[in-house]
């Protein structure tokens, strides 16, 4: 039996082999399947989780090396129905395409606003280069980001973004 | 739809057909379309709308007429909950906003109202449901107008039923219908059970709204399912999880077509957590690789993804490659270049004058070039995957799809389409690839021969090695200019594929009849010859287009430079000569909307004005998939061929925009994805992809990404659809302006194999 602390709960975890990826275990046994796969070598941050606040791959970590640490994932970003003021941003921003990449692209993004609350736009390249977007959407990860960093809020999303027409 | 018809629409109405769109493609709503509607069994108003009426003998040679079905479109709940309902895959091209977007704007929905669903799978009633060649918003147009503006009209009809007045004295606005006369309002939910009850209007009768009067289309929306992927709430078929739901994963023979003979399944099976493992034989070849149904290879079957995955790192299989692809890469570059210097049995698919003869007397000169573009492979974030369910002789499916396919994955597992039920699911990246089903037909096959719930999940290395790419090219072209320097002979050579289970032409390979500038100039020709492929290539964003557009749009760059001149000063000739003419010429290309669209784009970007010190503009043009296009990429490149694009101006027509915002994001995503691709290739060994992962295949990155400005032409044109067309333009305006940075004509793709990478 094996315990984690996943987004704040105490969980308990039987039959699992030790070497599997905290990627799988979040996925195929915890049901949090917000974490995504994309490539399994550390290469597209589809993956990204908190350990300790600090993002890593979790593609990359077994489970058995979790044990005692804090593992938030994108499911524990929110307070209730409260997003964060990324996630916000995410959304008044119309950041996704597909969608696939972007709890990992938050993860990272969280990860760095926590250390680096007004990050330079090479700060951003640099703290975002371990995550793929396939649909191209980087342009806006970094806008929603800034503007995150810059309110320190997100403003309400109303669905119908601003009033300009095309 | 036949495969002809099929095919040119996934070319986006594109090479061969000669005309815009293809027959019988488009529906004809205002001559026969008709509205149906029901009261739902919980009170409020369902709205269905049918396509064709029986018995109209024009109606045949379209699609066939379909059944009303309560709530195929609009749901109105007496709570004033209003639901609409999207068909098509969501694959990030955002058509379940867009789709949402135009039925509420005629049904002058009050937007916070709305939740957009995904419809089910259901061909009969929704005709087929696909997103590919851009063209769900030009086909679904005036069929979700009407379907938004018949639920007004019977809302507002029930409200002058109720206050006893003429339905010409109430207006609609934000869910609401309103008699100004008397003050009275009422809000649609209040009236949906009433409207329920009605008689259905006309389709003839309604009046659609126009583009002066949109409160919803052309502004920007924030994706639908936002808060659900900001949030990681299970969308995608991978995150389907099952009661006593089975994990499995296939190996395949590298080298593509391969069998297993044997594997070590003794050992394989003793494994932790594995259940079963067997040989899969596959389904019968096909020759149309859209057909593809389940590959042969071993199915290793276990308790979790990890089990499975852990135990195909012990597998060792013995593979039979009598009949797998022994294609070679490098082995093709040869023998195109050696085609393309001495053509052998080409086929000639346009010939206008007398070329040979043009060339030979060019008054001015002759400019001539060979390119060469590599495979590319589609890699979708997420990979291949469906969960299949088979109980009590039936399959039910969740699946990434972008053409579900119910008589494939039925025949995959034994069973008839309607033994199989379909859930579409949020797809995580299109791209093309999952307009083939061959991951379904994996799950209906696995989870029937489990006997219960089962998980198909392909590595990423297996969706890499096992993808049907982007086919490869070659294209030698000659051009003759004239004394006034400009275009007076033109001809084309590609060497291009033939698919060896076909025989026919690789999709997106060969050139068309009407390829640009086929109609603009007199002394023409267009040829091409063949090698046999055996690698499977299907459709890949904008197909044909992607390549066409850099190596055209590349080389008339080359004819303007030896001309002496300006490049946009060259083009606005060109298409000026068939200014005004009125009638698409290429396959649809309007000179005026592409001499628009041309004039934009150097316009806004600052054509000829001074840039930053090293910064360089290239230009290029392209018309697919309905749009026409225009795009200035503002470059860089340093000492050491580090190509930096820092901006690119994308001036698009293509009809009204209906989500801003969807339509920034896509012009954005294309420009990243075709400045990725420019330095990504698939080589193949032996029948072997060599890439198989990101390390070897590097998708770009957020430091690549420059700056996109967009401008659209609005106009009163039907709406045509983006997740294409801007993606071809971007790659030779790129290439253009490395040429006006460097003096260094890019002529193979990948760039990487000029020396070049991206910064
Ligand atoms: S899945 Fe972990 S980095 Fe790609
Ligand atoms: S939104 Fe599709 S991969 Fe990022």
């Amino acid at each position: 039996m094996m315990r984690l602390q996943v987004n704040g709960k105490d969980l308990q975890l039987d039959g699992v082999a030790h070497d599997t990826p905290l990627l799988w275990v979040l996925r195929d046994e915890l049901g949090l399947v917000g974490t995504k796969y994309g490539c399994g070598i550390a290469q597209c941050g589809a993956c990204t989780v908190h350990l300790d606040g600090q993002p890593v791959r979790a593609c990359q970590i077994p489970v058995s090396a979790v044990a005692g640490l804090k593992i938030t994932t994108v499911e524990g970003l929110a307070q209730g129905e409260r997003l964060s003021t990324l996630q916000q941003a995410w959304v008044d921003h119309d950041v996704a395409q597909c969608g696939y990449c972007q709890a990992g692209q938050l993860m990272s993004a969280t990860a760095l606003l926590a250390t680096n609350p007004d990050p330079t736009d090479a700060q951003i390249d640099e703290a975002m280069a371990g995550n793929i977007c396939r649909c191209g959407t980087y342009g806006r990860i970094k806008k929603a980001i800034k503007a995150a960093a810059q309110t320190g809020k997100g403003q309400a999303g109303k669905g119908q973004i601003g009033k300009e027409k095309a | 739809m036949d495969g002809e018809q099929f095919n040119q629409m996934m070319l986006g109405a594109g090479p061969g057909t000669g005309a815009d769109v293809a027959p019988g493609m488009l529906p004809n709503l205002s001559r026969r379309g008709f509205i149906k509607v029901a009261g739902g069994a919980a009170g409020g108003l369902v709205l269905g709308l049918s396509l064709g009426v029986p018995g109209d003998a024009q109606a045949q040679s379209g699609p066939p007429p379909r059944p009303f079905v309560p709530g195929a479109f609009v749901r109105i709940a007496p709570d004033g909950k209003i639901t609409l309902i999207s068909k098509n895959p969501e694959i990030g091209q955002g058509i379940k906003t867009g789709f949402g977007v135009i039925l509420a704007e005629e049904l002058d929905a009050k937007w916070s109202d709305v939740t957009v669903a995904q419809a089910e799978v259901n061909a009969a009633v929704y005709g087929m449901q696909i997103a590919g060649g851009s063209m769900s918003t030009p086909l679904a147009w005036d069929e979700l107008r009407h379907a938004g503006a018949g639920a007004r009209a019977m809302l507002v009809a029930a409200a002058a039923q109720q206050w006893g007045v003429p339905v010409s004295e109430l207006a609609t606005s934000e869910s609401t219908v309103i008699h100004a006369a008397s003050g009275r309002k009422a809000s649609y939910g209040s009236l949906a059970t009433a409207a329920a009850a009605l008689p259905v209007p006309d389709i003839r009768s309604l009046k659609l709204k126009a583009r002066k009067d949109y409160k919803l289309i052309g502004q920007r929306f924030t994706g639908v399912d936002n808060p659900a992927i900001v949030t990681g709430k299970p969308l995608f078929a991978l995150d389907v999880q099952l009661p006593g739901m089975r994990y499995a994963s296939i190996e395949k023979c590298p080298s593509v077509g391969g069998k297993a003979k044997s594997f070590n399944a003794d050992e394989i099976k003793r494994l932790p957590g594995i259940i079963d493992a067997f040989i899969i034989e596959g389904t019968p070849p096909v020759a149309d690789v859209m057909k593809t149904g389940v590959l042969p290879g071993v199915a290793i079957i276990g308790k979790n993804t990890w089990a499975v995955l852990s135990a195909r790192k012990a597998l060792k299989v013995e593979w039979d490659t009598a009949t797998a692809s022994k294609d070679s890469w490098t082995g093709f570059v040869q023998q195109a270049r050696a085609l393309s210097k001495k053509p052998q049995g080409e086929t000639v698919v346009k010939a206008k004058g007398d070329v040979e003869k043009a060339l030979a007397t060019a008054k001015s000169k002759t400019v001539e070039a060979f390119y060469q573009f590599g495979f590319v492979a589609h890699a979708q974030l997420e990979p291949q995957n469906t969960v299949a369910w088979f109980k009590d002789g039936a399959v039910e499916l969740w699946a990434p799809m972008q053409l579900p396919d119910a008589a494939l994955v039925g025949a995959a597992a034994g069973l008839p389409a309607d033994k199989v039920k379909l859930n579409q699911m949020r797809v995580g990246g299109g791209f093309g690839r999952r307009l083939m089903n061959d991951f379904v037909c994996e799950a209906a096959y696995l989870s029937r021969r489990v006997d219960g719930p089962v998980k198909v999940v392909w590595t990423r290395e297996d969706d890499m090695r096992h993808d049907a790419y982007r086919v490869g090219g070659f294209m030698g072209y000659r051009a003759g200019i004239d004394a006034q320097g400009k275009l007076a002979a033109f001809d084309a050579h590609m060497v291009t594929f033939k698919d060896t289970a076909s025989g026919k032409v690789s999709k997106g390979g060969g050139i068309s009849p009407n390829e640009f500038p086929a109609d603009y100039v007199d002394d023409y020709r267009a040829s091409q010859s063949f090698l046999p492929l055996s690698t499977p290539v299907v459709w890949w964003r904008a197909p044909g287009s992607n390549t066409m557009a850099w190596v055209q749009q590349s080389f008339l760059h080359e004819v303007a430079v030896a001309a002496g001149r300006d490049h946009v000063e060259f083009l606005v000739e060109l298409f000026g000569r068939k200014s005004g003419t009125g009638a698409p010429t290429n396959r649809g290309l309007d000179p005026d909307r592409a001499i628009g669209v041309i004039k934009l784009a150097a316009e806004k970007a600052g054509w000829g004005k001074r840039l930053p010190k090293g910064h360089h503009h290239g230009l290029a043009f392209y018309f697919s998939h309905l749009g026409h296009i225009a795009e200035v990429a503002e470059v860089s490149v340093d000492a050491s061929k580090k190509v930096t694009v820092h901006k690119v101006t994308v001036a698009a027509d293509v009809g009204p925009v209906i989500n801003l915002s969807a339509a920034e994001n896509q012009c954005e995503g294309s420009v990243v994805d075709a400045i990725g691709t420019m330095a990504l290739e698939v080589t193949m060994e032996n029948g072997a992809a060599q890439q198989a992962n990101f390390d070897r295949y590097p998708l770009p990155r957020m430091a690549v990404a420059p700056k996109v400005e967009t401008h659209f032409v609005q106009s009163d044109r039907s709406p045509t659809g983006l997740g294409e067309p801007v993606f071809p333009p971007a790659v030779p305006a790129i290439c253009n302006a490395i040429h006006a940075a460097t003096g260094h004509r890019i002529r193979t793709l990948p760039i990487t194999k000029e020396g070049f990478t991206l910064a």
